[in-house]
């Protein structure tokens, strides 16, 4: 291997720091206009009456949309379409889209929404999920229910049991039972989302149907009716999904999918917050529409924070059970879920939140039952690790406290129930690679966690936590039978490669990936290789920057083309050289023979004879996933995927025990991507994870006011400065250790490294503060005032401790309730 | 044969009847210069000086540095991430001083140097800083990259050798949320050491 598994540059990483990088709002387009959205200043109302007639009239203004133009649900997710892109009849949240314009600049734009006059009749509120839950319909419910009788407050209900979880709880040595809160936090991506839409009402250059739109009959597909017959658009997203933008987009506009292009500049982070559509998406597109000229719509920072989709509040209750040597025997879940005002990809999260849990632990018997719930807050959904960060916070805090009762090192507990490798999870899942002891030993030794945990002074301790994530999930969003992703791959004249990508790059460098792939198959040099990417109308499709699936997925398919094309050029050399196929080797920038290197010829020379050997050169390769690999239950093929990455963490902190205030000094994270295709990037995850996993677990809230505090559904912080987000100052001293497990199916042995390495940061730390101070955190975020009650609690009971000293607190913290 | 041997519109042609189509002089890119043969420059009124370019430029009174910058200069290096002075990422160096400039109102910046990223590096190759960055994977999104090395930049013109402490204090105005800084700091240290050189 020349470049997998090196150090290696980015191919668009000069672009990015020179300042020539291309994001969407970056665009700039003859005629353009800006658009706004008016928002719902109602947590929950009827919308009784819109009138625009003052705003379109206004001098500047060129479109106005609202609910009406557009009244058709949508939703990633296929079984939960529940929103529309502006409010038809009803806002469920304050920030709520309810009208759009489009003007000449934005000031003219926001000048006509205050034209616009909406007559509201307020309805009661759910701000609380358990009031939410226990609405009996004498209240409108958020959502109508699905069916009579049912409460439309609930989007999803799962219940799934493996194993004997009553008999083996009840048989246990050591029962632990706590009760856990996680605040939600929102993904924060440095850009704001930005969309341009552009209508070409005649657009037939280089449409899909143009050859037969020259017929007086609509092309194939063509919705009868609909808008668009005869138009085109394309629609500039900052998205990590342009596969199902477009889907939503041909759906909701009633246009021909063949006559919608999504194009995808380069994204500037997402985490989970740009995967899926967003009003401004629709709006952009429907203002073009009407108002025949390109239209760009900016989000705010204010309107990223409604617009949210980020990590969902949970409330979460554990027995786990474990014999006296530790041995885990059975766990018992139940967690209420605060699902916001949409469904969003609830309906995975609410499965996710007990799927996921499975490994790398064994145990015999699990149950989990979550309810995820509406509120009339924004909706809740998916950010990075979605739906199984906040079990697993519960979980590894559980763990250590089993591991405190049967007096075992927290490392050594987790040793000992460790799944192993090519196994199945309880919840019938196949685990291939398994490097998970390897990473456990990696901080162990690197923290000298061994050492320091229960003998540093008080104020000072170590904590340890473990994880899995999936890589990919085996089914995609909507149920199909086609490839998960793809690529083409095309050789030249000139010793070039272009790879067409539709694969979404949001940061993460899976550009990069595919490029180093086509450059170590085919023997190139890395700047002869192009990555054409992001674009509906020539990148084959790859299903979008989510659950951590692209390097696993692309990369076997960027494997797959550039291994056909290898193949020829290797067939064409060696009838030329009148050699064996198998001695051609492609290397460096030459094609070389095996036997004696000596005899070799440039690349370029190499396509050129199997240019002369097949005709022109081109491959398309496809990754698509098993489908025998999951649970055989309902529901068992929900966190299904081709491989695990395993993670561990030891962090370290100080506790001030007289404020409350934490200082992580260092998190350690060791962390099993089963093959580092490059190294640097690799770390750049697993530093990100730790850094975001490290900001959730002690500064992030994002909270709204209720009723106590005036304005309720307000939210108490749109700001990045109000919304505290780590600096450069907060963030700990991360160290990284890769585990390469080498996966039997991951291309060349990888795995995924996006998500994982978050999932230990938070209960590590809260595992840390209690080797500290003695004291159980079970409520995040562990901000000074929370941990100041924490501490005040043992105070009164003649703490804090270290821990080891009877302690009382433990009960006292864990007996909240959010 | 249903198309081939018949009269078919061109696949372009409504797009050039209908004033769509793009020639080479209707190409517009981020940053592009404009450039001249064989004439002396025209005289114009100074307004702003922008990498070492005097630039006049009419916005509206209202319009903030960064605006005038992105959408009057085509100059879309400086990113707008918050608007408010949160989160840096429209950093920019005024007379060499890391400056907000989303909080800066355009007539503060005349009569004085502005740079940005895309003034950092030269024709002939980029600065040190923005090839470390690249080398230590040290821009992940990219979004925050343009405001940190400016700042870094500033940094690095008056502390030659930074420690990690100074370096951390002088990105703490631009937040990043790709990478948890460390790859920032090594990028940072090893510029640092290539300037020394």
């Amino acid at each position: 291997m020349n470049l997998i598994g090196r150090g290696q540059r980015k191919i668009e990483g000069l672009e990015k720091s020179s300042g020539r990088a291309v994001y969407t709002d970056d665009i700039q387009m003859p005629g353009m206009l800006h658009g706004k959205i008016l928002r719902s200043p109602h947590p929950h109302a009827r919308i009784l009456s819109v009138d625009t007639g003052a705003a379109q009239a206004l001098e500047g203004v060129h479109a106005v949309i609202t609910g009406k133009d557009m009244p058709t649900t949508f939703g990633i997710i296929p079984w939960t379409p529940d929103e529309y892109p502006l409010a038809l009849d009803r806002v469920r949240y304050v920030g709520d889209g309810v009208a759009a314009v489009a003007a000449v600049d934005e000031d003219t734009a926001l000048r006509a929404l205050d034209l616009i006059r909406v007559e509201y009749e307020e309805l009661p509120a759910f701000f609380d999920p358990f009031e939410a839950l226990a609405a009996d319909g004498s209240a409108p419910y958020i959502h109508e229910p699905r069916k009579e009788g049912w409460n439309g407050n609930v989007t999803k209900k799962v219940r799934l049991e493996f194993g004997e979880v009553d008999d083996l709880m009840d048989a246990a040595d050591e029962v632990v039972e706590g009760e856990y809160f996680f605040e939600g936090t929102t993904h924060t991506p440095i850009e704001p989302h930005c969309d341009v839409g552009l209508w070409e009402a005649d657009g037939r250059s280089s449409d899909a149907g143009r050859a037969l739109a020259t017929d007086a009959d609509a092309g194939p597909g063509d919705t009868p009716g609909g808008t668009g017959a005869r138009g085109k658009l394309t629609v500039w997203s900052a998205t990590q999904v342009p596969h199902y933008l477009h889907r939503e987009l041909a759906r909701v506009l009633e246009l021909d999918p063949a006559r919608v292009r999504v194009v995808q500049p380069l994204v500037g982070g997402a985490f989970g917050g740009k995967s899926e559509p967003f009003d401004l998406e629709f709006c952009v597109a429907k203002l073009a529409m009407k108002s025949g000229r390109p239209v760009k719509i900016l989000y705010t920072r204010e309107e990223v924070f409604y617009s949210h989709r980020g990590r969902h509040p949970f409330h979460m209750k554990y027995r786990t059970g474990c014999t006296s040597d530790g041995e885990l025997r059975s766990v018992d879940a139940h967690i209420v879920l605060d699902g916001g005002a949409y469904a969003s990809f609830g309906l995975v999260t609410t499965y996710y939140s007990g799927q996921l849990l499975c490994a790398p632990y064994a145990m015999p018997a699990y149950r989990f039952d979550s309810t995820r719930v509406y509120t009339n807050k924004p909706a809740c959904g998916p950010k990075r690790g979605h739906g199984s960060v906040q079990p697993r916070f519960a979980f590894e805090v559980q763990l250590d406290k089993l591991a405190e009762s049967v007096g075992l090192d927290p490392i050594e507990l987790r040793r000992r129930n460790f799944i192993g490798e090519h196994t199945r999870t309880i919840n019938e899942l196949r685990v291939t690679s398994n490097g998970f002891l390897e990473c456990l030993d990696a901080v162990e030794r690197a923290s000298r966690g061994k050492e320091k945990f229960r003998r540093l002074p008080l104020g000072r301790g170590v904590g340890v936590a473990g994880s899995t994530y999936i890589s990919g999930t085996n089914y995609p969003v909507y149920p199909n039978e086609m490839p998960q992703s793809a690529v083409q791959m095309q050789i030249d004249r000139s010793g070039r490669v272009a790879v067409f990508s539709g694969a979404s790059e949001i940061g993460q460098g899976c550009d990069s990936v595919v490029a180093y792939i086509a450059a170590e198959e085919l023997g190139v040099p890395l700047e002869y290789v192009r990555v054409l990417r992001g674009d509906t109308d020539f990148t084959p499709v790859d299903l979008g920057a989510y659950s951590s699936r692209v390097t696993f997925m692309l990369g076997n398919a960027a494997i797959d083309a550039a291994r056909k094309l290898r193949d020829k050029v290797q067939e064409a050399v060696a009838e030329h050289w009148e050699v064996s196929k198998s001695e051609v080797l492609l290397a460096g920038g030459r094609a070389l023979w095996g036997p004696d290197t000596s005899r070799q010829m440039p690349v370029r020379e190499a396509f050129n004879l199997a240019e002369a050997r097949f005709g022109t050169l081109g491959a398309t390769g496809w990754y698509n996933t098993p489908k025998d690999v999951h649970g055989s239950y309902r529901g068992g093929t929900i966190g299904a995927s081709p491989a695990y990455s395993f993670t561990a963490h030891v962090a370290e902190v100080e506790v001030d025990t007289e404020t409350g205030f934490v200082d992580v000094t260092k998190i350690w994270v060791a962390h099993d991507c089963g093959r580092a295709l490059n190294p640097v990037l690799v770390e750049g995850q697993m530093e990100g994870s730790a850094y975001m996993g490290f900001g959730e677990a002690l500064m992030e809230e994002h909270v709204f006011k209720d009723v106590d505090h005036g304005r309720a559904g307000l939210h108490n912080a749109p700001s990045l400065l109000d919304y505290r987000i780590p600096t450069s100052l907060d963030t700990p001293a991360l160290e990284s250790f890769i585990v390469e497990s080498m996966d039997p199916e991951g291309p060349y042995g990888a795995k995924e490294a996006g998500e994982g390495p978050l999932h230990p940061s938070i209960p590590a730390i809260a595992n840390a503060i209690y080797d500290a101070v003695g004291v159980r955190l079970d409520r995040l975020p562990f901000s000074p005032p929370n941990v100041w009650r924490a501490l005040e609690a043992a105070r009164q009971a003649g703490g804090p401790a270290k821990p080891g000293a009877p302690s009382t607190v433990g009960a006292a913290a864990s007996g909240t309730r959010g | 044969m249903n198309l081939i041997g018949r009269g078919q519109r061109k696949i372009e042609g409504l797009e050039k009847s209908s004033g769509r189509a793009v020639y080479t002089d209707d190409i517009q890119m981020p940053g592009m210069l404009h450039g001249k043969i064989l004439r002396s420059p025209h005289p114009h009124a100074r307004i702003l000086s922008v990498n070492g370019d005097r630039r006049e430029v009419g916005v509206p009174g209202h319009y903030t540095l960064l605006e005038t910058l992105r959408y009057a200069l085509g100059l879309t290096g400086s990113k707008q991430g918050c608007d408010k002075g949160d989160c840096g990422a429209c950093t920019v160096l005024v007379d060499g001083v890391p400056t907000l400039s989303c909080l800066t109102p355009v007539w503060e910046a005349e009569h004085r140097e502005v740079t940005t990223v895309e003034g950092l590096g030269t024709p002939e190759g980029p600065h040190p800083l923005q090839d470390e960055f690249d080398l230590h994977g040290a821009a992940q999104c990219g979004f925050c990259t343009p405001g940190i090395l400016c700042s870094a930049a500033a940094l690095l013109s008056s502390v030659t050798a930074p420690t990690r402490l100074q370096i951390r204090e002088a990105l703490a105005g631009n937040l990043c949320r790709c990478t948890g800084y460390t790859k920032i700091y090594d990028a940072v240290e090893a510029a640092a050491a290539r300037l020394a050189t």
